[in-house]
């Protein structure tokens, strides 16, 4: 009889015992899975709803641009860089944009206010904001001098979609900038800081009232796949046309978001690593006592010429067919779980209103990937080899003699 | 007698039942600590948040939370005082701010900031600017030209201590007011957000920038720390009552808080999921220890029922052996989990290498861990009950077997 079916007849001498210890395998393998897709399948959506809110994936800026935002500080021809953007392997889309800051009076309201310039045709392929119109409507190349404003803001400034504002500031060459412009429209992003201090307007308009003679602040694009941002930020950082200026990822835009990101991908670690802990001693004595209460099964064997390695190998096969049984029902009920739940989405209840602040919607899909179907199952097998590991070990140790006089 | 048994019965496998104990003992400390941590990290939250200006309790006119403006102003300062000092108990402190929004500049910069006029001295232990570090030196409770601005805001101006700014927003007739103010100390907050967000002024300051007399957008209330959620929600009542004349909104901060507030009603869940989780994971060890046990003493239970013990008494005597096995586990991991808590509680965990992502959820940078001992109860009760309920099963096994079955085993 052969090793492997020695093994396999073994562990059905204690089906119950076994069947048990599969399934401990089996829930961890599963919760692994389905915990591993619904994290990755959350920061992707928290990663696109920031992407699309605003940063977009990639941003040409002037050197120094993101962390001190002068109005000097410009892309100066914006034309040859969105050229060369849009025929880039795996860019989606390219739109550019100029912001400064302005005071904004109504009849009775001053405030100050983050004005952006904005191409509407280009903003509306991949961008949020125009479908987040409440009122009114969205930018338009046909309504020149018109502007959207955030939610929050047009009650500040006790305005509404038709009436007017005026904008003073800075332009380009230091002058200052004054226009009258009529609301189109107002949104709500949910994000109290954007609809709190955010006002938009069409690039042209924004080019004639601030001098910008063309030039612009950033160049944005969204891309095909998220994981491609950092190879592609590279490859247009060795461009010549892009070496004077600065290409950023979403990641420079918002560091924030990576890192808490990273935190909660810690926090889940740190979790599963306990959990895989308990499961690990919760099966050691299934184990241990297939060990133990064959002690003079072994004597027998190692009395009549089979080798304590072949003992130990027999061992541990019966050990890793349990843990292989375990972790394949545990991927598949877990896979089957994540599939269904990345069509049904999971609610987040009371935590929408929370999540709205960071521009998630109210509900999560996990998304099924190879890593997260594979990154648990195989730690789950390492751990579950070791604490084998550990009894087996000791056959080597017995005694032929004193083995068989065990009871 | 069963006591005795079942406790014997457990330590005739020591090695067997120190395994199955493990497994327990880590899986309740983890609970414990993890429950430690979060309520921390929410507590944390929650703290920053009241200590940004937020506060236990928060009088304002009913239209300046849609729109901060001058003109939605508290018109009886001195009235609501007095009312709020006769409902609330004596630890209460109260302070009133101006709180508009307005435009700072200097030669180079200009930028949207809020303007908050503050008696500086009754800030300490109500808000951060009362005790933030600083450099420099505070302002006075009568500082007629001196102003306080965050570090962030004061790199990103070029400036610093003794430099001018001028402070630009709309007064209380609806003209456009300016004010030159001199730097006197730049704060460090918990954040970049509040350095970029805020400046302070004394509160005569910020009348004569508003050409207002004895004005303020907002009383602020600040309880002693053992207020209870429900005597909090008693104090709103009660000043919503007295308060009632001077057409004010009264708000508890759960109010002015909602999104936290939302969190906090589905932390428990989370923490009642993350201990069943945990459970079930040992829940295989307990109940394959159990059943090993019962298997191995086949021939012993058909022997007891054979010379007349009732099934019955054998379903408790395998339940007793399995209760000691999760009491001890879970004293055990509780003593285990606690000491863990407290030696973190100590120094605290620090998130630093995270410190835009705490300060993106408005969490403080170091953790200290909080012991609740609801927390620990419930980690206790879900093993103790769920571990009994999945023991009937070896129990009930090891009741069925007949004398006759048991005595042909080997």
């Amino acid at each position: 009889m052969n090793d492997l079916s020695l093994a396999w007849r073994n562990i059905w001498r204690h089906p119950r015992r076994s069947i048990l210890t599969m399934m401990a395998i089996g829930f961890a393998a599963m919760l692994l899975v389905f915990m591993l897709s619904f994290q990755f399948g959350s920061y992707e959506s928290m990663i696109n709803a920031s992407v699309k809110l605003a940063t977009g994936h990639l941003q040409v800026q002037g050197k120094g641009y993101n962390t001190k935002p002068e109005m000097r500080n410009v892309v100066p021809t914006p034309k040859a860089i969105m050229d060369k953007l849009s025929k880039t392997q795996g860019v989606d889309s390219v739109t550019p944009r100029a912001q400064t800051f302005v005071l904004a009076s109504s009849d009775t309201r001053i405030r100050g206010v983050l004005v952006t310039g904005v191409d509407p045709e280009r903003e509306k392929e991949v961008f949020t904001i125009p479908s987040l119109i409440r009122n009114g409507d969205y930018l338009s190349d046909k309504a020149p001098n018109t502007v959207i404003v955030g939610a929050l803001l047009a009650k500040r400034l006790n305005t509404g979609v038709g009436k007017e504002l005026t904008l003073l500031g800075q332009s380009f060459d230091g002058s200052i900038a004054a226009t009258v412009v009529t609301v189109r429209g107002i949104f709500k992003s949910g994000i109290d800081a954007v609809d709190r201090a955010a006002i938009q307007m069409l690039l042209t308009d924004f080019d004639d009232l601030f001098v910008m003679n063309g030039a612009v602040h950033t160049v944005v694009a969204i891309i095909d796949e998220l994981s491609q941002t950092a190879p592609l930020k590279a490859a247009l950082e060795k461009d010549p046309l892009l070496k004077p200026l600065a290409v950023l990822d979403w990641i420079d835009l918002t560091p924030g978001l990576k890192q808490s990101i990273q935190m909660d991908l810690v926090g889940g670690i740190i979790m599963y690593g306990i959990l895989i802990i308990v499961v690990a001693f919760s099966i050691l004595n299934t184990f241990l006592m297939a060990v133990f209460e064959r002690t003079r099964e072994f004597g027998v064997m190692m009395a009549i010429g089979t080798t304590p390695r072949r003992l130990v190998k027999v061992m541990l096969m019966e050990s890793m067919f349990m843990t292989g049984v375990g972790i394949l029902a545990g991927m598949v009920t877990g896979a089957l779980l994540t599939v269904y739940f990345s069509h049904a989405g999971i609610s987040m209840g009371g935590a929408t209103d929370l999540m709205a602040q960071y521009g998630m919607s109210g509900r999560l899909y996990p998304r099924l990937s190879l890593l997260s179907l594979l990154v648990g199952p195989t730690i789950i097998g390492v751990v579950t080899f070791l604490t084998a590991l550990f009894p087996a070990l000791k056959i080597p140790h017995l005694k032929p003699v004193d083995a068989m006089k065990a009871v | 007698m069963y006591t005795q048994l079942a406790w014997r019965n457990i330590w005739r496998n020591p090695r067997r039942t120190a395994i199955i104990l493990t497994a327990i003992l880590i899986g309740v400390a983890a609970m414990i600590i993890l429950a430690a941590l979060m309520r921390g990290m929410v507590g944390g939250m929650v703290d920053n948040a009241i200590n940004n200006m937020v506060g236990h309790i928060k009088v304002q006119h009913p239209d300046y939370r849609s729109d901060p403006d001058i003109s939605h102003g508290l018109s009886d300062v001195d009235g609501i005082l007095k009312a709020l000092k006769i409902v609330l108990p004596e630890s209460a402190r109260l302070t009133r701010r101006i709180r508009i929004d307005g435009v700072v500049s200097n030669a180079r910069e200009s930028a949207g900031i809020e303007i908050v006029g503050i008696n500086p001295k009754s800030e300490i232990g109500m808000s951060f600017i009362g005790t933030a570090p600083m450099e420099g030196s505070p302002i006075t409770d009568s500082d007629k030209n001196g102003i306080l601005i965050g570090a962030a805001l004061a790199k990103k101006f070029q400036t610093g201590i003794g430099k001018k700014l001028v402070v630009t927003t709309q007064r209380g007739d609806g003209e456009s007011g300016s004010r030159a103010f001199r730097i006197r100390g730049i704060f460090h907050g918990d954040m970049e957000v509040t350095e970029k967000a805020y400046i302070f002024i004394s509160l005569p300051a910020a009348e004569r920038l508003v050409h207002e007399k004895e004005s303020a957008t907002e009383i602020a209330v600040t309880l002693a720390r053992e207020t209870s959620s429900k005597e909090l929600t008693e104090f709103v009542m009660l000043c919503r009552a007295v308060l009632k004349p001077f057409n004010v909104s009264v708000y508890g901060w759960k109010d002015l808080l909602p999104a936290i507030t939302a969190y906090l009603a589905m932390f428990d869940v989370f923490l009642l999921i993350w201990f069943v989780v945990i459970f079930i994971a040992m829940g295989f060890g307990i109940v394959n220890t159990v059943l090993m046990a019962v298997y191995e003493r086949m021939r012993e239970f058909g022997l007891l029922k054979a010379i007349g013990m009732r099934p019955g008494r054998i379903i408790r005597m395998v339940m007793g052996e399995s209760l000691f096995l999760l009491m001890l586990g879970c004293a055990g991991g509780t003593f285990f989990g606690l000491g863990v808590t407290c030696y973190f509680a100590k120094t605290g965990i620090d998130l630093g290498a995270f410190s835009k992502g705490t300060e993106m959820w408005g969490m403080s940078r170091i953790i200290l861990p909080v012991i609740n001992a609801g927390d620990i109860l419930i980690a206790n009760a879900v093993v103790l009950l769920l571990g009994l309920l999945v023991s009937i099963y070896p129990a009930v096994k090891a009741a069925r077997f007949t004398p006759v079955e048991t005595m042909r085993q080997s």
